[in-house]
């Protein structure tokens, strides 16, 4: 009972980080909503934006998404083997979906369109690279819960981070599908 | 919930998920392709719009779990002063900058558009 009190404790205190991250997120989106038409006579989104490269980042997040949440039902029934076989695979799809931005920015800013060419390009990098680095961080934590559920089997303080990891990764997918939709299907629009 | 309870809950997001994002981006790539236009742009970016909110209560509900949370729920109340906060952030950031835009239009400008966008006839 107690431990359970800790829990929801513990979810509460990651759950109100989570929701600070989003006003943040919040922000650059309306940074961006702003900025989005003064290219400089750069690029625009409606270049930038490859329909079925993004859809690929898209499904690939949103799998991930789905592995975690596996994963995590593994933890709580006790499967080390599994647990551990999901979260690689979570693993691996955010190392993809990271590549793939990664691969998105280099060739953007091969082409001389770097951040500070326009306000446009400002906002984009901040908007996107932001989300990417916390996917980065997150393949990080995954990373390092790994080796712990390796080394230590998955103990009840393995279970309880893995539960934050979800949260934050799902949190993750939430904040792409807006991407997703606000930067890169508005610029297929407008 | 059991752990078939939750399977069943990852699933039925999942698919759900992949639904709503394809719903949203085919009617796109079928508007970039000049020749056939179904929708005009303002319906199309309210469709978009429509899907992508679907598709966070689907992940809330399915993926988040948050209607699963025992009472007070402090998560959820957490949850929409942090929306209210998100609205008001990009709202009226919006508005702000798009009024600026309009009084700070350079002086050749300015009259061909107030004219254009208040449909004033000379």
């Amino acid at each position: 009972m107690h431990k359970e009190v800790a829990d929801d404790k513990n979810l509460f205190g990651f759950w109100i980080y989570l929701m600070t991250d989003l006003i943040m997120f919040a922000v650059l989106f309306a940074t961006y909503a702003v900025l989005r038409n003064n290219t400089f006579g750069a690029i625009t989104i409606a270049k930038i934006f490859n329909p079925p490269f993004v859809l690929t980042e898209t499904l690939i997040l949103l799998t991930s998404s789905f592995t975690c949440g596996i994963g995590l039902l593994y933890a709580r029934l006790r499967n080390k083997n599994m647990t551990i076989v999901f979260f690689a695979l979570t693993f691996l799809l955010g190392a993809v979906f990271l590549a793939m931005e990664f691969f998105e920015f280099s060739h953007l800013i091969s082409e001389g369109n770097r951040p500070d060419r326009s306000a446009f390009l400002s906002s984009f990098f901040t908007l996107v690279g932001t989300h990417g680095l916390h996917i980065t961080a997150g393949l990080f934590w995954i990373g390092i819960l790994l080796i712990q559920i390796i080394r230590r089997d998955i103990t009840g303080a393995n279970l309880r981070k893995l539960m934050l990891l979800s949260l934050f990764w799902h949190f993750l997918d939430v904040v792409w599908i807006f991407i997703f939709t606000i930067v890169y299907l508005f610029g297929g629009i407008l | 919930m059991n752990e078939r309870g939750y399977l069943r809950s990852y699933i039925i997001g999942f698919v759900l998920s992949i639904i709503f994002t394809l719903a949203a981006y085919i009617p796109v790539l079928i508007h970039l392709d000049s020749s056939r236009k179904i929708f005009s742009s303002e319906i199309l970016i309210f469709l978009v719009l429509f899907f992508a909110v679907a598709q966070l209560f689907v992940q809330l509900f399915f993926f988040l779990h948050l209607s699963q949370e025992k009472k007070p729920r402090w998560n959820l109340i957490f949850f929409l002063s942090t929306v209210i906060i998100i609205l008001l952030v990009v709202l009226a950031s919006l508005w702000i900058m798009q009024n600026l835009n309009y009084n700070m239009m350079p002086g050749s400008n300015i009259n061909t558009y107030i004219q254009d966008s208040e449909a004033i006839h000379k």
